[in-house]
């Protein structure tokens, strides 16, 4: 019970987080957004093996989470939460990789480089996303897909599921208040009230998302969606994008970890 | 604001599954009326709310706000005029902050992003939660998402102000601020509600509605005080106008224009 209105408060938080005001909450949404999708090709461009080339890829979401002062734990805890998805799908690459190869004096198969490589990039992808979302908010990042002209039915669809999300999870809070006061004794919900209990949801979610659709297109809802972000797109945001851009890209193209080792042996002279 | 009628004629729902909601409504609200619709649980008062506002259509007869009549070519024009106060605000209030949310209708209208502003600050003003612009709301008192839900529709400027159940779940004092906050508006005000105390004060028309048939239309003061016709449909005369449960003097004794 109480778990459910924790996820609901936790869910929510990404969107308070969303309205402070920050140097990187100013920056405007679609260069926000188009920095995301750079990293997110830059970060899934690398190699199965090239573990070091991404080393540098830390700095962005480091530096955006101080810059946005949002705080390290709740994010972190998110970003794990979806860790197990990913140790699910390279937990077998191990097995199947055998190859041996020798780093820094350890010997270990291929297969646990490429896990640790599918580990770091999941990571280090949903970390974008969620601060993004969290130094956006998903009305400003629904806005910033518009203007990219993205067909306005998705990013239609993305909007109202993410709203959905917290109308379904409030009527759970409530049918599940409504079953534990009503079954003190039991642990859970029993096993043949499971059917009705769902049924009941849906249809109860149903009305209510229902009724929110009557609310937006009594105020004029046509089916576009206006964030109210048409600010213009300053210089700073400009620069923004391209600081990291080249960023990047310099982090795809050359070695860095290799270059600043190098630098400090003295080999490049 | 301009002069509008709103006009019910011989209007009948029917629902999916048969249940005759609205049986043969007909009506007239002139402009700067404020009309209280009541009515037992199921008389049809909702029913008749999501006609008036186009979100069902009628299987016979119409309704016209001013010379329009409401048909879905004619819904963007009506929903202009006419704003609607939902019973539960969080059905209303889906945006991330109160000043978002506010912005919405006006922002549908493609209004630029200044005049936007405007209308979320006289609107915000008018309801006295101004302080509450970047709250979100789920974190607002059911006063304040009232308040707020109200806001949401004021800064579309409509004409006529529908409101279903305004004062539903409030505590007394948060009530008595809604209620003085419509006591200030100079739109035509159509309200179904229970709180049959608050018909009494707001509303200077009321009609009763009973199987989604009107029942009786009249001035306020002479329908709630019908201890009668209130009781046939299944309804009780305001608290206000019973007997003083301590000293239990004759309230309508005194009120009543009938004695």
């Amino acid at each position: 019970m109480s778990d459910m209105m924790n996820s609901l408060s936790n869910m929510r938080l990404l969107e308070d987080l969303a309205r402070k005001e920050t140097f990187i909450h100013r920056v405007h949404p679609l260069i926000k957004l188009l920095t995301t999708v750079i990293y997110l090709a830059v970060v899934v461009s690398f190699g199965r093996y090239e573990i070091a080339g991404l080393l540098p890829l830390f700095f962005y979401p480091v530096l955006v989470l101080v810059l946005a002062e949002l705080p390290i734990g709740p994010i972190l805890k998110r970003i794990l939460l979806v860790e197990p998805l990913i140790i699910g799908i390279g937990i077998l690459n191990p097995l199947f990789d055998h190859q041996v190869i020798v780093l820094a004096g350890l010997t270990m198969s291929r297969g646990w480089i490429t896990f640790l490589s599918i580990f770091l990039k999941g990571g280090l992808t949903v970390a974008a996303g969620l601060l993004l979302i969290a130094t956006t908010g998903m009305d400003g990042v629904a806005s910033a897909m518009r203007m990219l002209k993205i067909p306005r039915l998705f990013v239609l669809q993305l909007l109202l599921t993410y709203r959905y999300i917290s109308v379904l999870m409030e009527e759970v809070t409530r049918t599940l208040r409504a079953y534990s006061l009503r079954a003190p004794q039991q642990k859970g919900i029993q096993r043949r009230v499971w059917g009705s209990l769902t049924g009941q949801l849906l249809l109860r979610t149903l009305e209510r998302a229902e009724r929110v659709y009557q609310a937006m297109c009594l105020r004029g809802f046509t089916g576009e969606y206006h964030a109210g972000y048409n600010s213009r797109v300053r210089a700073i945001d400009l620069i923004y994008l391209a600081g990291w851009a080249v960023f990047f890209l310099a982090a795809r193209i050359y070695n860095i970890p290799m270059l600043i080792g190098s630098i400090i042996t003295g080999v490049i002279k | 604001m301009s002069h509008h009628l709103t006009e019910v004629k011989d209007l009948h729902f029917i629902y999916p599954d048969g249940h005759k909601a609205v049986n043969g409504i007909s009506f007239c609200i002139h402009h700067g009326e404020s009309v209280g619709i009541i009515g037992a649980n199921g008389a049809g008062k909702s029913t008749l709310l999501m006609l008036l506002m186009g979100i069902f259509f009628p299987c016979a007869g119409e309704v016209r706000v001013g010379d329009v009549e409401i048909t879905k070519k004619t819904l963007p024009l009506i929903r202009q005029k006419l704003g609607m106060v939902f019973q539960d605000p969080d059905d209303q209030l889906f945006m991330t902050t109160v000043y978002d949310d506010v912005a919405f209708g006006p922002r549908n209208y493609k209004l630029d992003e200044k005049e936007v502003e405007r209308r979320v600050v006289q609107a915000l003003e008018m309801v006295g939660i101004l302080h509450l612009k970047d709250r979100a709301p789920f974190k607002l008192s059911g006063g304040e998402k009232r308040a707020a839900a109200i806001a949401a529709v004021l800064s579309m400027q409509p004409d006529i102000l529908v409101m279903d159940e305004p004062t539903a779940s409030l505590d007394p004092k948060s009530r008595r601020r809604v209620m003085k906050m419509l006591q200030g508006f100079e739109h035509t005000k159509i309200i179904t509600s229970h709180d049959l105390d608050m018909v009494f004060e707001l509303c200077t028309r009321t009609i009763v509605i009973k199987d989604g048939k009107i029942t009786a239309d009249g001035p306020t003061s002479e329908i709630l005080v019908n201890a009668e016709l209130m009781d046939a449909c299944g309804l009780e005369v305001p608290l206000a106008l019973q007997n003083c449960p301590v000293c239990g003097m004759k309230k309508l004794d005194r009120h009543s224009p009938f004695n």
